[in-house]
C-alpha cells in the first residue's frame, strides 16, 4: 500500500523550559526536539502495514523548520521510503493552517492510508488530521487503538470513556493513531546508514489563513505545597481526618 | 551545562557541545544504542551481574540492530559505519555494563576483524554474516595461563599434518569461551621459540578435542563469560588457517581494535556513574540539604566532569585519526591507559558519594567500579600501555 | 447576544455528564452576551429526543433531535455534516462541543468543513467583542495559552471536567432534524459500542479515582487498588503508563500525557513514583493523596497529602477506615 505519515517536529517533552520574553511562545534556547509522540506511533502503525500487507511504499512529511529534515531522516531509518520536508520558520499554532499546508501536499496522490498522531504533545488540539481529512474528502477514523486492514477496507477500534467503539470504513482514509497500538521500533545501525541515501524534497510550507493565534502563554501556579502526614498505617487516620475535615473531598 | 531534563533515561555527557562535533548519523547511531541499552539492559543488568550471568537473550536484538563487527563493510551483512560511530556504540554499551560492551568488543573486534583482515574471501563470506547475524558467537583465544601480557611466550601448538592440522594447548580468561560456536585460535606453528611461527585459526568449538569450562569466582564482569579453551589433539581442516595471519603482530593488530573500542567504553561507564551520581547529589537530604550542596561532594562532581570531558576530546580526535587511516597503537595505548583509569576513579567517587546506598547492586556505580578492574587489566594492563608509550617517547625498552 | 449550538453528547440513549457540562458552558457565555439561545443538537436511535427535558434542566432552549435507526451507535459522518449544515445557516455565533473521545473526533471535522478554526480542549472560554478567548493547557499541561479565535462560527472543544453542571432550566423545545448525509450513504459505519469490563464508572466521570503504578510489584496486587476504589464508592482506577506497557492493565485505564488526562474531585496514587508524563494527566485534580514508601519521590511534590510507607499495608488500611466512614453514614 501506498501510505502517507505526517509528523509534526516538538520540544522534548520532559525539558524544562521558561517562557520567551514576548510572552506568546516557549524559549527555543537549550531545547531539544523530537518527533510528537503519537506521530512516532503512526509511523510505526505505517511500517507494520506494510510488512503485513507486502510490499508498499511509506512517506513521511511534515511541516517546520530545517530541524525537521532530521527528524525526517529517523523516519527514514526506521523504514520509511521517501520523505517531503515542508519548510517554514514557524509553523502556526492553527491547525486549520496547517491542515491546509498538508492537504494541499496530499492532494491527488494515490495514497490508500494516510496517518497522523492523535494530537501533538506540544498543543495538544488534536485537530489537524480530521481537518485535513474533510479538505481532501477523504472518510476519517480518530484515536485508532487497534487496526486491521484487509481488501481495502479497514475495521478500526477506539477508546470510548467506558467502552470500545468499532467502525468500519472503505479505503483511501485518513486515520489518526492513539496509545496502545504499536510501540515504536528502534532504529537499527543499517537503517540509520541507509535514511542519507533516501529521496527527501524540500518545498516551501503553504499555511491557510491563521484565525487561531496564541495571545499569552503562561506557566499554571504552583499547587500550594502539600504535607506529609506521617509514615506508615498509622498516619491513615489522620489522612482521612484531613480529606474530610479539611479538603472536604468525603 | 546544567540537566534540564527531568527524565529517568540516560542523556549523557555533554559539557563543551560534543556533540556538535558529531555527524548526524554518528549522533543517531549513538541514540539508538542509547535508547535500546535504556530499555533492554538497564532493567535486568543488576539482577544478572549479581547472579553471574550473561543476557545471552539480547544477543538477537543486538545482532538485528546491527551492534556486531559495526564497522566492517556491508557486503558481509556488517553495518558499514566509520570508527567514530563504533566507538560511540562501544561506549553507549558499556554506560550499561562493561561486560555486555567485552562481548561486543569480542565478537567484533576479535572474531570478525581477524577474520575479515588475515581470512580468504571464501572464509568471510561464511562466517562473517553469521556472525554479524549473531548466528554463531565466537571468542579470541590468545591469553594462556601463564602467557597473559607476554602472549609471544604462548605454548599452544598446532602441527601440520597431511590432512590439515592439529593443535594443543590451554587459553584462559577467555571471554564468551563457554557460548561460543567458533574460536579464533593463535597458536605456534613452528619451534616454542619462534614467535614468527604464530598462526591463527578458526576452530569450530563442536571440533573433537575441544572443551571450554567456565571460570568460576569471579569479582568482577560477572555478567560475562570467562573461560578456559582446552586444545586436546584437535583436528582441524587446511582451510582452518587464516591464510594471511603469522607472527605476533596479527593478534596485537585485533588487540589494537579491541582497545580502540574499550577506550570509548570506559568514557561510557565512567558517563553512567558521574549522571548516578549527580542525580544522587541532587535529591539526597542530609541535614536538611541536598548532599549536592556541600563542598565535598562538589569537588567530587567537578573531578568527574573534567575527566570525562578530557577523555570525550580525546578519544573523539582518536576515531578521526582511525578513520584517516593515520591511527598508531601507541596513540591507543594513550586512550585506553586514560580512559580507563580515570573511570575507574569515577567509578569509586561515585560509589562513596552514594554512601551506604552505593553498595547495592540497584545502583550502579559499585558494579562499574568491580568491572573497570578487569578492563584495567585486560587488553594489556594499564602498566603495559605505560610501558608501550615510554618505549615510544624515549626509543628504549624497558619490558 | 450570541446564539450557540452545542452538540449534547447521548450514549445509548441517555446524556452523558459531557452534555450538562457543555449545555451549562453555553448557557452562561450566551447569558453573558446579553443573553443568546443555546440550542443542542443530540443524535440517536429513536426515542433519544427524551433527553431534552435533561437538556432543558441545564439551560437549553431548543434540542435538535437528529433519530434513525441506523444511528443508535451514532455516526461521526452523518454527526459531523449535520452540525456543520446548521452551522452554515450563519445563525450561531459558536458551535460548541466538549473534548470527549467523540467530541474530539467531531470537533475538527465540523470545522474543516466550515473551513473555519477550532480551539479545542479548553477550560474556559468567553467571546469578546469579535473574537473568542480560551485557556487551553499546552506542553502537557505545563503552560497554559490564552488563544484567540477569529472568525464565525468560532468552534470550540471544551476539556470534559473544566466546567460543572450547574442547573439553569429553560423550557426546551424539541425540534425534530434530518440527517445532512444519508446514514447508508456514509463512508464509515460504527458496528459496536461495547463497554469495557464491568467498570461503571469512568474515568472521565468519577468523583475519586485510584490508580496505581509500579509500586505495586505485580498486576495482581492492584487488587488493592480496585478495594479502596470500591470502598470509596465512587471510585474509578487508573494506571500509569509504565503498568500499562507491561499490561498490569487496560491502556486505555493509563493516564498521563499518551493517556487519559483527568481532573477529579481526589486522586489518590498508590506506589506512583510521579513521573511527568503521568503528572500531566492528573495535575488538575483538585486533591492529590501520595502513597509511596519513597519520601523523595516526586509524587510528593504535587500531592496535597502524602502517606511515606509500605503500601501493602497502607492501603488496606485506609480501605479499612473508609468503608467504616461510609458506614457510618
Amino acid at each position: 500500500m501506498k501510505i502517507a505519515v505526517c509528523l509534526k517536529r516538538v520540544p522534548d517533552t520532559e525539558m524544562r523550559f521558561t517562557i520567551a520574553p514576548d510572552g506568546k511562545s516557549i524559549d527555543p534556547a537549550g531545547l531539544k526536539y523530537e518527533i510528537s509522540t503519537f506521530d512516532e506511533y503512526a509511523v510505526e502503525v505505517a511500517l507494520r502495514l506494510n510488512e503485513q500487507q507486502g510490499p508498499g511504499e511509506v512517506t513521511v512529511m511534515g511541516a517546520g523548520p530545517d530541524g525537521l529534515a532530521e527528524l525526517l531522516r529517523k523516519a527514514l531509518s526506521l523504514g520509511a521510503d521517501r520523505a517531503v520536508h515542508l519548510t517554514a520558520a514557524d509553523v502556526p499554532f492553527d491547525g486549520m493552517a496547517v491542515a491546509q499546508a498538508l492537504a494541499s501536499e496530499l492532494e491527488g496522490q494515490p495514497y490508500d492510508v494516510i496517518l497522523f498522531g492523535r494530537n501533538a504533545t506540544d498543543t495538544g488540539s488534536g485537530s489537524v488530521g480530521a481537518m485535513a481529512a474533510e479538505l481532501l474528502g477523504l472518510p476519517c477514523v480518530t484515536a485508532v487503538m487497534h487496526l486491521e486492514v484487509r481488501d481495502g477496507r479497514g475495521t478500526a477500534q477506539r477508546t470510548l470513556e467506558g467502552a470500545t467503539e468499532t467502525i468500519t470504513f472503505s479505503l483511501p482514509a485518513v486515520l489518526t493513531i492513539d496509545e496502545g497500538i504499536a510501540r515504536p521500533r528502534i532504529p537499527s545501525l543499517k537503517g540509520i546508514m541507509a535514511a542519507k541515501k533516501k529521496p527527501m524534497e524540500t518545498r516551501p510550507a503553504q499555511f491557510g489563513p491563521v484565525r487561531l493565534t496564541v495571545e499569552r502563554l503562561e506557566m499554571p501556579p504552583d499547587r500550594a505545597a502539600g504535607r506529609i502526614l506521617g509514615t506508615g498505617p498509622d498516619a491513615v487516620p489522620e489522612l482521612v481526618r484531613v480529606l474530610r475535615d479539611e479538603a472536604k473531598v468525603l | 551545562m546544567p540537566t534540564a531534563t527531568t527524565t529517568s533515561r540516560f542523556t549523557g555527557v555533554d559539557f563543551y557541545a560534543f556533540d556538535t562535533l558529531l555527524s548526524e548519523e554518528e549522533r543517531a547511531i549513538r541514540d539508538t544504542v542509547r535508547s535500546w541499552v535504556d530499555d533492554n539492559l538497564m532493567p535486568i543488568i543488576g539482577d544478572c551481574y549479581v547472579e553471574g550471568r550473561f543476557p545471552k537473550e539480547l544477543i538477537p536484538q543486538m545482532a538485528e540492530l546491527g551492534f556486531f563487527g559495526a564497522n566492517l563493510p556491508e557486503e558481509y551483512g556488517c553495518a558499514g559505519l566509520n570508527n567514530v560511530a563504533y566507538g560511540l556504540i562501544m561506549q553507549e554499551l558499556e554506560r550499561g555494563d562493561s561486560g555486555v560492551r567485552s562481548f561486543a568488543s569480542v565478537q567484533g573486534a576479535l572474531v570478525m576483524y581477524p577474520i575479515y583482515a588475515f581470512g580468504s574471501e571464501e572464509q568471510k563470506r561464511r562466517w562473517l554474516p553469521r556472525l554479524a547475524s549473531g548466528q554463531e558467537i565466537g571468542c579470541f583465544g590468545l591469553t594462556e595461563p601463564d602467557y597473559g601480557s607476554n602472549p609471544a611466550g604462548m605454548i599452544t601448538t598446532a602441527r601440520e599434518t597431511p590432512d590439515g592440522w592439529v593443535l594443543n594447548g590451554t587459553k584462559m580468561w577467555i571471554t564468551n569461551g563457554s557460548q561460543a560456536s567458533v574460536a579464533v585460535v593463535w597458536a605456534k606453528t613452528g619451534d616454542i621459540d619462534d614467535v614468527r611461527s604464530i598462526r591463527g585459526f578458526i576452530v569450530p568449538t563442536d571440533s573433537k578435542g575441544f572443551s571450554a569450562r567456565d571460570q568460576k569466582g569471579k569479582l568482577s564482569l560477572r555478567a560475562s563469560d570467562t573461560s578456559e579453551l582446552h586444545l586436546d589433539d584437535v583436528p582441524l581442516p587446511k582451510d582452518a588457517l587464516l591464510p594471511k595471519s603469522g607472527g605476533i603482530k596479527s593478534p596485537l593488530s585485533c588487540l589494537t581494535q579491541a582497545r580502540y573500542g574499550i577506550s570509548w567504553g570506559a568514557i561510557g561507564a565512567a558517563m553512567a556513574c558521574y549522571d548516578e551520581a549527580v542525580r544522587y547529589a541532587r535529591t539526597r537530604i542530609m541535614f536538611g540539604k541536598p548532599i549536592g550542596q556541600t563542598q565535598i561532594q562538589q569537588v567530587r562532581l567537578a573531578d568527574m566532569l573534567t575527566e570525562i570531558t578530557k577523555a570525550q576530546f580525546l578519544t573523539l580526535q582518536l576515531g578521526r585519526l582511525k578513520d584517516a587511516g593515520t591511527m598508531n597503537p601507541q596513540q591507543v595505548s594513550l586512550a585506553k591507559r586514560n580512559n580507563v583509569d580515570m573511570a575507574t576513579e569515577c567509578a569509586r567517587e561515585s560509589r562513596r558519594l552514594l554512601g551506604a546506598n552505593g553498595i547495592l547492586a540497584e545502583y550502579h556505580s559499585m558494579r562499574h567500579m568491580a568491572n573497570l578492574e578487569s578492563v584495567y587489566t585486560y587488553e594489556g594492563t594499564h602498566d603495559m600501555h605505560s610501558l608501550i608509550l615510554g618505549q615510544d617517547i624515549t626509543g628504549l625498552s624497558a619490558f | 447576544m450570541a446564539d450557540i449550538l452545542v452538540l449534547a453528547e447521548t450514549r445509548g440513549g441517555l446524556a452523558r455528564k459531557a452534555a450538562f457540562e457543555t449545555v451549562t458552558a453555553a448557557r452562561a457565555v450566551a447569558d453573558s452576551t446579553g443573553g443568546g439561545e443555546v440550542h443542542a443538537l443530540v443524535v440517536g436511535g429513536p426515542g433519544v429526543a427524551q433527553v431534552a427535558e435533561t437538556l432543558g434542566r441545564f439551560g437549553a432552549d431548543v434540542v435538535l433531535a437528529l433519530e434513525h435507526e441506523a444511528l443508535a451507535h451514532g455516526n461521526p459522518e452523518v454527526t459531523a455534516a449535520t452540525m456543520a449544515q446548521r452551522l452554515r445557516g450563519g445563525a450561531y455565533r459558536l458551535a460548541l462541543f466538549s473534548a470527549s473521545a467523540q467530541g474530539r473526533d467531531l470537533a475538527p471535522r465540523v470545522a474543516g468543513a466550515l473551513g473555519v478554526s477550532l480551539a479545542a480542549d479548553v477550560v474556559s472560554f468567553e467571546i469578546t467583542g469579535d473574537a473568542v478567548l480560551a485557556r487551553h493547557p499546552v506542553f502537557i499541561g505545563k503552560a497554559i495559552a490564552t488563544l484567540r479565535l477569529e472568525g464565525s462560527p468560532a468552534v470550540v472543544s471544551l476539556r470534559a471536567g473544566a466546567v460543572t453542571p450547574a442547573e439553569k432550566p429553560r423550557p426546551a423545545r424539541v425540534e425534530s432534524v434530518t440527517a445532512a448525509l444519508d446514514p447508508g450513504a456514509a463512508r464509515l459505519v460504527v458496528t459496536a459500542v461495547e463497554a469495557r469490563g464491568a467498570a461503571k464508572l469512568d474515568l472521565a466521570d468519577a468523583p475519586v479515582i485510584v490508580s496505581g503504578g509500579r509500586g505495586l510489584k505485580a498486576a495482581e496486587n492492584f487488587k488493592l487498588v480496585e478495594e479502596l476504589a470500591a470502598a470509596f464508592g465512587n471510585a474509578a482506577v487508573g494506571a500509569t503508563r509504565a503498568v500499562t506497557d507491561d499490561g498490569w492493565r487496560d491502556p486505555a485505564d493509563q493516564i498521563g500525557q499518551t493517556g487519559r488526562v483527568v481532573s477529579p474531585g481526589l486522586y489518590v496514587a498508590v506506589g506512583i513514583s510521579g513521573a511527568i508524563q503521568h503528572l500531566a494527566g492528573m495535575r488538575a485534580s483538585k486533591v492529590i493523596v501520595a502513597i509511596n514508601r519513597d519520601k523523595d519521590a516526586p509524587i510528593f511534590k504535587v500531592a496535597d497529602y502524602g502517606i511515606v510507607g509500605d503500601l501493602f499495608e497502607v492501603v488496606p488500611r485506609l480501605t479499612e477506615e473508609i468503608r467504616k466512614l461510609r458506614a457510618e453514614h
